[in-house]
């Protein structure tokens, strides 16, 4: 089980005080066969007002390709600390990418998005593919991204 | 050791380096396609009028991407489903489908990380740097071989592997540094070495909050031409603070949705540039042409591969293994090897063996490798040196005498020569010679004194043996053993005598061509591919050491066929002369590509005297493109030893030979060839001015008088045989 990014329980901390619980939660992001190399992933959260609150998983080690996934690369002015120690390998078609986090109970219900952004070699980059709001209810739906993936769920 | 730098990374890397160069060059056909296959923007077009096509045309239009091709891609969204095609900019409609090739996909994935990712992209950025070290290491060893950077197009000689792997070589080594360079800095960049990300655009704090702006209406976009494009990013739908991308090859900037002004702009840094430079001239993508020059010129690697195998063995071959060699720096007896052909390091092996047996440490090596100051542990040096044409240093020993006068101070360790060569030649032994007089001059103190060793006699060199025993206060008995490619079984099938009248009895032999193995007729070993001038070592029995004589036949002419003089007391060719048909005898065959006449259709002036009509006989018989022959030859009697003669009014019908001149020595007004030369000098003239080339075989003396007629003849042309040598227009095969 992977811990959740220090930055995001930091800004977490901060912005919701009094927080303490949290859960691990599964999400499984599956990728359709769009016929091309391995696929850059970015997930991160935002909060209601549509600021960045930190990144969950980088799927992709080059760094210098980061500025395709363009909403994830605006938000985060291109910053790499923001996925330091969250890092893997990118995506092949067809296959699914699984990661497990704890993520506190506050994030939940409370109007935070969870937000995808993918990026293929010569395809067309697909910032915000998924952007699925985080409460109970959605937990176990999967999503239709727009061009890359599939499926993405999470579950608690 | 710029030869160790080239062989060791071109034999580890062989198959990595063409597996490189056949995928790169299958890449390279790809950007020449694109651009002759994408739909190109008219000159004047700008942006805001291409984007406002496209947006016309799909309203959800999200992106436009420009290839260097000049393609435009154009991606969409349509109700919820992604769209993307190929954009005609003449309509802003699609003209293609914009999936990436999957052809191209699979070879690009191959050609840099053989689908192994980071791993494989190590391995070939390996492969690249190998491919770096061969093409400058191999420039060096050119220019070593042609003798200087400015005679880098000289005429080749040599086997043919090694004439091809040059030939190729130069033409292509640009483009092989250039694409293996470029590759290490790709690899480099990819793995985030280089600063070349770029700098970054901060997002705008301020946007007007409009939205709705015609693309007509922005400036920016007005004033940028198509060509410029790299990238057009819209806004998202109902995200007011969201702006207008644009990257062009200047640079990077924000355009407001609502008024269409200028946000943010950075230009490219200079680091940036020079990545992108590079990227293009490694894939040829803005570079067609060039990357299919490129492409064409990486072809040559994988004949380059198999001609640097060839080399490579064949090297081997020539050369026995010397066991348990020592460090220069820690060996006590250094030996150093001069050597044309190779037999002289078969002697060397031997010393090498018998001394170390004696309990010495020897460190044996080329004569061009010497390094003095690296003998720390050195208590003697010992030369042994063949020598090559008339006094010059033998392949293995090039740049000896000049590393040898520059050693500064005084020498400490005593030196012994040892020359080997052949007395019959008036240079014998000329460079150990030399040798020996300029380490006498530097003052290195002599071992022993100077010895020489006459065709490879074993005698000879265990005497020597002796006494370099006696010096080293060893027991030294040196038993040589020439080592000899492997020979095979002829069997003569006829013989025709000449010249017993006139005290020169001479026979043209026949043999049956030996049967070849499969192996040695694909790899055209031992006698499975010879040509009319190659030699054949003949054994002769009762000694070890063979005599070469020239091939008067090649190949496809279906026999082996030599002409033999028997010399008074001459071991090999009394036994020759003796054969009768069906007899065998045991030879090799050894090639002697100087000795070839070339594809050319210049013609050709054939000169020899007596049993060198050899060669030029078997030029003549495979003159089938009937390429002018004009052959002047020397005999003593036309009635006696006029070889070939009958033949000749045949060759001449058949338009295989222009032209025979002959010079007869004995009767009323002895004439030797020459003279004929002489007689004919105007056409001789003539036909060299206007690009001829001369052959000439036969004895020395004769080849030496032939040499001072032409330089006669030539002197009013301002020509001389020794500039048309230099050209190769001027060969000897002289005995």
């Amino acid at each position: 089980m992977k811990s959740l990014l220090a930055t995001l329980a930091l800004t977490t901390a901060l912005t919701l005080p009094g927080l303490a619980m949290a859960r691990p939660v599964t999400m499984t992001t599956t990728l359709n066969s769009y016929g091309g190399d391995g696929a850059y992933l970015a997930l991160y959260v935002t909060d209601p007002s549509g600021a960045y609150v930190g990144s969950l998983w980088m799927a992709g080690g080059k760094s210098k390709y980061y500025k395709h996934l363009s909403d994830w690369y605006r938000l985060t002015g291109g910053d790499k600390a923001q996925v330091n120690g969250i890092t893997g390998a990118s995506v092949g078609a067809g296959r699914s990418l699984e990661i497990t986090l704890d993520l506190s109970d506050a994030l939940f219900d409370a109007g935070y998005t969870l937000h995808v952004d993918a990026a293929v070699e010569d395809m067309r980059e697909s910032p915000n593919e998924i952007a699925v709001p985080l409460t109970t209810e959605n937990a176990g739906k999967p999503v239709r991204g727009r061009r890359y993936v599939a499926g993405f769920t999470y579950d608690m | 050791m710029i030869r160790v730098l080239h062989r060791w990374p071109g034999l580890l890397a062989l198959a990595l380096v063409t597996v490189l160069a056949l995928s790169g060059a299958a890449l390279s056909v790809f950007p020449a396609a694109e651009r002759l296959a994408a739909p190109q923007a008219e000159a004047e077009l700008n942006v805001a009028t291409l984007a406002a096509r496209i947006q016309a045309a799909y309203p959800g239009v999200e992106q436009i991407r420009r290839a260097p091709s000049g393609r435009i891609t154009a991606y969409w969204f349509d109700q919820g489903t992604p769209g993307a095609a190929v954009i005609d900019p003449a309509t802003g409609l699609g003209a293609g489908s914009a999936d990436p090739n999957q052809t191209q996909r699979w070879l690009t994935n191959l050609h840099r990380s053989l689908f192994l990712g980071d791993g494989g992209r190590i391995a070939m950025a390996m492969g690249a740097a190998a491919m770096l070290v061969l093409a400058l290491s191999g420039a060096a060893l050119v220019a070593r071989r042609t003798g200087g950077w400015r005679h880098w197009f000289a005429r080749l000689r040599g086997p043919l592997p090694g004439r091809l792997h040059v030939e190729i070589a130069r033409l292509a080594v640009l483009g092989l540094v250039l694409s293996s360079a470029t590759a290490l800095w790709m690899t480099a960049s990819t793995f985030d070495l280089l600063p070349d990300a770029g700098a970054n655009l901060s997002i705008p704090a301020e946007v007007s909050g409009q939205t709705g702006v015609a693309l007509a209406a922005i400036d920016r976009l007005a004033s940028t031409p198509v060509a410029e494009l790299r990238e057009l990013n819209f806004p998202y739908p109902d995200d007011m603070t969201d702006v207008f991308t644009l990257t062009t090859d200047d640079g990077t900037g924000f355009l407001d949705q609502g008024t269409g002004a200028l946000l943010n702009w950075v230009d490219p840094t200079g680091w940036q540039r020079v990545s992108e430079t590079i990227y293009m001239l490694h894939t040829g993508q803005g570079a067609a042409t060039l990357g299919l020059v490129l492409g064409l010129m990486v072809l040559g690697i994988p004949a380059m591969g198999a001609t640097g195998v060839l080399i490579w063995l064949a090297g081997r071959r020539g050369r026995p293994r010397i066991r348990g060699n020592q460090p220069a720096g820690r060996a006590q007896t250094i030996l150093l090897v001069g050597s044309e052909s190779g037999s002289t390091w078969g002697f060397a092996a031997t010393l090498h063996a018998a001394l170390s047996k004696a309990g010495q440490s020897v460190h044996a090596a080329p004569m061009s490798g010497f390094a003095p100051d690296r003998y720390s542990h050195a208590e003697r040096i010992i030369v042994l040196a063949a020598t090559y044409g008339d006094g010059d240093a033998p392949a293995s020993a090039k740049g000896f005498l000049d590393r040898l006068t520059a050693v500064d101070g005084a020498a400490v360790v005593p030196l012994a020569v040892l020359g080997f060569g052949d007395r019959s030649f008036p240079a014998y032994c000329a460079f150990a010679k030399a040798v020996a007089a300029v380490a006498g001059a530097k003052g290195w103190p002599e071992l022993i004194p100077l010895d020489t060793v006459d065709r490879q006699s074993p005698q000879d060199f265990a005497r020597w043996g002796r006494a370099l025993g006696q010096a080293m206060a060893i027991d030294l008995e040196l038993v040589h053993q020439p080592i000899l490619p492997a020979t095979e079984t002829l069997t003569l099938v006829s013989r025709r005598d000449y010249g017993a009248e006139v005290q020169a009895p001479t026979a043209i032999l026949r043999f049956a061509l030996p049967r070849t193995t499969l192996w040695q007729r694909l790899t055209g070993a031992g006698f499975a591919r010879f040509a009319a001038g190659d030699l054949i070592g003949i054994l002769p029995e009762g000694s070890p050491v063979p005599r070469f004589y020239s091939l008067a036949a090649a190949r496809r002419d279906g026999f082996i066929e030599i002409v033999v003089k028997k010399h008074p007391g001459g071991l090999c060719s009394g036994q020759l002369n003796g054969l009768e048909p069906g007899a065998t005898i045991t030879a090799f065959l050894r090639r002697n590509p100087d000795f070839h006449p070339g594809r050319g259709r210049t013609p050709l002036i054939l000169i020899g005297a007596g049993t060198g009509i050899g060669p030029l006989v078997g030029f003549v018989r495979g003159n089938t493109r009937r390429r002018p022959i004009h052959l002047f030859f020397g005999m003593r009697h036309p009635d006696s030893d006029f070889l070939y003669g009958a033949e000749m009014p045949d060759w001449q019908a058949k338009g295989h030979l222009a032209r025979v001149v002959t010079a007869v020595s004995r009767g009323a007004r002895p004439n030797y060839v020459q003279d004929a030369l002489r007689g004919d000098g105007a056409e001789v003239s003539r036909l060299i001015r206007n690009g001829a080339r001369v052959m000439v075989c036969g004895g020395r003396d004769m080849a030496a008088g032939v040499a001072d007629v032409l330089a006669e003849v030539l002197a009013p042309a301002g020509l001389t045989p020794a500039a048309l040598k230099l050209e190769g227009r001027y060969v000897e095969d002289v005995y």
